[in-house]
């Protein structure tokens, strides 16, 4: 009865007919790209000046992937509008119409843009490390085979896929487009990096969904005060993006259209 | 064949429906009619589970909405032209509906040519007039190829030829033993391509009959006696058996007698009358008198 393979080909179509999430999903690869190849490119010449101790401190993954902390926005543009460009269109009431069973349509419209983004983010993580490592060239590069190379690449594509999870979730929630992003852009690019600076602080601000989920976005050891490490800083992104999504099936479930 | 029973919804303090009970049968087209702010459109709502009840239900050949597998292959609804992405084209906006429902992709084609929209199929729907969405609309609706249609206010927005257009398609699709719901503010609109009748006001029903019955019971007719001499004149009719009413400015209304009856009359008794003429109260004075307890926002001016 409840049809959810359906319910996914209809957000799938979705997705694919219109022009700004397929744009959006354009750019967060793009930019990330881009951004890795110039990094790459710029740290090529830099790495030789700096010293020793620099040198070894210095992390070519989490570099390839400063190009996607900028991309994101991209992605959390492409979660935040499948959800939420339904409710300002009015078109979430044909949606519904066609898909009745609540539970269900939430179901595939999560699974769905997880899914792309997942896809997606594994292209993107992949292009760029190895733009960056390409552009980079040794000595400062590394390889796929290197300690804590791999688990990176593998962070990045949760990291990305949890992010999208987690903004459309609180879409969900809000309903709105501005709103769901003028509290995420805010959170993603300015609190998160301006509460970390701050020492006392930066105990508590770990525990943001990207500050937490980014652990992993890197080979060597963090420095500083942390108390989370790769994997476990990924479960309280994770715990974040369940959240989210849960408050949103609530929300889903119990409003009117 | 739909079931509405004891339907009640409400926005906060607003009590939108009301216990509402009716039924809609198929084969023919029933009209759903009310004043502004009535409740038609919530109770459609309710009708494809897009409002939750507060309390009561709608059944459809006894099955919650929710409950229904691919409902679209069962009820089409066009409850607003504009419930669509602007951005998608009519033909992406068809195409994810019909996927949703396991319908065939040929039948986006179908329909369209239907409703007139193949030409415009790849545009996007963002740039269409209120009458083309409208016919996007019903594109949507006749998708799945359902046999309960429902209809909130259908010809708003289309031009002489697109009403006709689809007062002729409601006929037809009862004709071929459809369930057809459509609801409408105004009464001569309902006359027209409507067999049965479901009037509320202030969300409660008012009337549930054959629109044939509504008109009988409803239409009146009357002389309108024009006269200095109003109530000498109505006691010249008084004493002939004639009730009369006191219609606006002065004028008398004679209920169940002939122009020439007043005529002569008049004649007889050397009452001066500067106009007697025959009337009958449309169908839009039946449904307002009808209604008329029920408006919720009633012009201040006196509308006759
Ligand atoms: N989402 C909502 N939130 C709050 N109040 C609402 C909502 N929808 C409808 N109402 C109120 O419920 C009442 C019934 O509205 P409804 O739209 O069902 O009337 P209607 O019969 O369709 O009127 P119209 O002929 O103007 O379309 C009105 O008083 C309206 O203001
Ligand atoms: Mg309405």
């Amino acid at each position: 009865m409840s049809d959810t393979g359906a319910a996914v080909a209809f957000e799938w179509t979705k997705i694919r007919t219109l022009r700004s999430t397929v744009w959006s999903l354009a750019l967060f690869s793009a930019a990330s790209v881009v951004v890795a190849l110039l990094f790459g490119y710029v740290m090529r010449g830099t790495y030789a000046d700096l010293d020793a101790a620099a040198q070894a401190r210095f992390d070519p993954v989490a570099s390839g992937f400063s190009g996607m902390k900028l991309g994101m926005i991209a992605l959390v543009v492409f979660g935040v509008l499948t959800v939420s460009s339904e409710y300002s269109t009015g078109s979430i009431r044909s949606s519904l119409a066609a898909v009745p069973r609540r539970g269900v349509f939430y179901a595939a419209k999560l699974l769905t843009g997880t899914a792309t983004a997942l896809v997606v983010s594994a292209v993107v993580v992949t292009l760029s490390f190895f733009a960056a490592q390409t552009m980079l060239g040794s000595p400062a590069s590394v390889s796929l085979s290197d300690d804590g190379v791999l688990r990176a690449l593998i962070g990045g594509v949760l990291y990305m896929t949890l992010i999208c999870a987690f903004s459309m979730g609180l879409a969900s929630v809000l309903r709105s487009s501005a709103l769901t992003m003028g509290i995420l852009v805010p959170l993603f690019f300015m609190i998160s990096t301006i509460l970390n600076s701050i020492p006392g602080v930066q105990k508590v601000a770990q525990f943001l969904p990207d500050l937490a989920g980014s652990l992993i976005l890197r080979s060597k050891e963090p420095h500083g005060d942390g108390v989370l490490t790769a994997w476990t800083g990924m479960a309280v992104l994770a715990a974040w993006a369940v959240l989210a999504v849960a408050a949103g099936y609530f929300a889903m479930r119990r409003r009117d259209a | 064949m739909i079931e509405v029973q004891k339907l009640t919804k409400r926005y906060g303090e607003t009590l939108a429906v009301d216990g509402l009970s009716f039924q809609v049968r198929p084969g023919r087209v029933t009209g759903f009619l009310g004043p502004n702010g009535a409740g038609k459109s919530t109770t459609m709502r309710a009708m494809i589970g897009l409002d939750r009840p507060s309390s009561g239900q709608v059944l459809i050949d006894g099955k919650r909405y929710e409950q229904i597998a691919q409902p679209l292959r069962k009820v089409g609804a066009l409850l607003e032209a504009k419930a669509l992405h602007g951005g998608r084209t009519a033909y992406g906006h068809l195409l994810g509906l019909a996927r949703s429902n396991r319908i065939p992709p040929s039948r986006v084609g179908e329909v369209l040519e239907t409703v007139g929209l193949s030409a415009t199929a790849k545009k996007r729907a963002g740039g269409f007039s209120l009458g083309m969405a409208q016919r996007l609309g019903v594109a949507a609706a006749l998708l799945g190829d359902p046999e309960v249609l429902l209809f909130d206010e259908p010809v708003n927005g289309l031009d002489p030829e697109g009403i006709l257009w689809i007062r002729e398609l409601m006929k037809k699709l009862a004709g071929e033993g459809r369930t057809v719901f459509v609801s409408s503010h105004l009464m001569s609109e309902m006359a027209l391509t409507a067999e049965h009748l479901i009037v509320i006001g202030q969300g409660r029903l008012l009337a549930d009959t054959t629109v044939e019955d509504f008109i009988a019971r409803n239409s009146r007719s009357y002389i309108h006696i024009r006269t200095p001499e109003p109530e000498r004149m109505r006691d010249v009719l008084a004493g002939d058996g004639i009730r009369t009413e006191k219609g606006p400015e002065g004028v008398l209304e004679a209920l169940g007698t002939t122009l020439e009856t007043v005529g002569k009359l008049a004649s007889k008794h050397q009452v001066t009358v500067y106009e007697i003429s025959p009337r009958t109260a449309s169908l839009e004075e039946a449904f307002m008198q009808l209604t008329a307890d029920a408006v919720d926002f009633r012009a201040d001016l006196e509308v006759r």
